[in-house]
């Protein structure tokens, strides 16, 4: 896998905003980014209300998906660029999505929103009104995403990559400093998890780090590039972030994310969990 | 339904409980409220800890804990970053200039 593969610059993406073939899409939890004004031409996938299930806690079926990318006027062929604020958090998620329901072309735009407004790229609230499209989704990809019982027998075999930060991974909070503390789960970590938080994956402006330097990163956490990996982070955004550095950047072949993530394990009954700074360095 | 982790809205007042640690105030450039800044708060130590983008009237706000903190602000009319210490539990204010 090679970088050019699976990411744009903002750059290249302002030049191909009317290439045929190229939808680019903006992906958040919030959408009010998008009403405030959008890539040109970008349609909006909201992470919260199209992407989750209204009922239960999962994702939108197969039948779903398809729907939802047909509405977006969305082809199996096209290259599909997703982009978003909180560092591309929710638009490395939905990559990471996309591949889930085997989606062919995909890429993340580096930087997201941040990195396009900081360079002043142009921003319009225009609506985007795409002809429907009949889209075809596979069956999930399950080598890609892992479930508890799965992560519960990975403790102390498997790479365990907590991407939260330091002070979620010890158990000083319960969510990201912006969020309200207010949880029902119990902090800490799963026990032989390293803590690599996402953000060093990334520089201030929103871009990834570059190759070697996320090699570094890595090493230097403890990560066995030998063992097979699972990233989780509090609900699956973020450890999406890191999930796309390992395998779509790095190449490692079998890296999971755990969507449950630190929501589904630290209010799991009897299972095992390591307060402090643990295994990190 | 569990929320994601995107940053709730910045700006207005806030029922602080008695535990919280917040962290908030404004971005400013020549002494005018910036919008739309990327406001990153830093431990003591400089690591990355959360990120929010600011109201159009250039509020910010973290949950932290106490302790000494660094907010940074980019915009592309330019960076800034302050200090902060919270020496315990309730609203801390702090003020970033970027140009």
């Amino acid at each position: 896998m090679s970088r050019e593969n699976v990411l744009v610059s903002a750059a290249w993406s302002e030049e191909n905003l009317q290439a045929p073939g190229v939808v680019f899409a903006e992906v958040d939890e919030d959408t009010t980014a998008y009403e405030g004004g959008h890539i040109p031409g970008a349609v909006r996938i909201d992470w919260k209300t199209e992407l989750q299930d209204p009922v239960r806690r999962d994702f939108i079926d197969r039948e779903g998906f398809e729907k939802l990318l047909s509405a977006k006027g969305i082809s199996n062929d096209d290259t599909v660029v997703l982009y978003g604020g909180n560092n591309n958090w929710f638009a490395a998620y939905a990559y990471w999505y996309f591949k889930l329901y085997g989606h062919t072309n995909v890429k993340l735009l580096d930087g997201g929103r941040k990195k396009w407004e900081l360079d002043g790229r142009p921003l319009d609230k225009e609506e985007v009104v795409r002809a429907a499209t009949s889209y075809t989704a596979q069956e999930q990809d399950l080598s890609i995403r892992a479930f508890r019982d799965e992560v519960v027998d990975a403790i102390g075999n498997k790479n365990l990559v907590d991407v939260r930060s330091p002070d979620e991974f010890s158990g000083k909070l319960l969510a990201p400093a912006h969020l309200p503390q207010e949880q029902a789960q119990r902090g800490g970590h799963i026990p032989s998890a390293v803590n690599v938080p996402w953000s060093k994956a990334a520089n201030e402006d929103g871009t990834f780090k570059s190759d070697d330097e996320l090699r570094a990163l890595y090493a230097e956490a403890g990560f066995d590039g030998s063992r097979k990996t699972i990233a989780y982070c509090r609900i699956g955004e973020r450890s999406s972030h890191t999930w796309f550095a390992l395998r779509e950047l790095l190449g490692h072949e079998d890296v999971k994310n755990y969507d449950g993530s630190w929501t589904e394990y630290g209010s799991l009954i009897g299972v095992p969990i390591e307060l402090g700074s643990g295994k990190e360095a | 339904m569990t929320n994601g982790c995107g940053a709730p809205a910045q700006g207005g007042t806030i029922e602080v409980s008695t535990t919280e640690t917040v962290l908030e105030g404004k971005v400013l450039s020549s002494g005018t409220p910036v919008g739309g800044a990327f406001v990153r708060l830093l431990d003591s130590t400089g690591e990355f800890t959360a990120e929010v983008v600011t109201s159009p009237e250039g509020d910010f706000r973290f949950f932290a804990a106490p302790g000494s903190w660094t907010v940074r602000a980019l915009h592309r009319s330019g960076n800034g970053q302050a200090d902060v210490s919270a020496s315990g539990p309730g609203v801390h204010a702090v003020e970033i200039a970027v140009a």
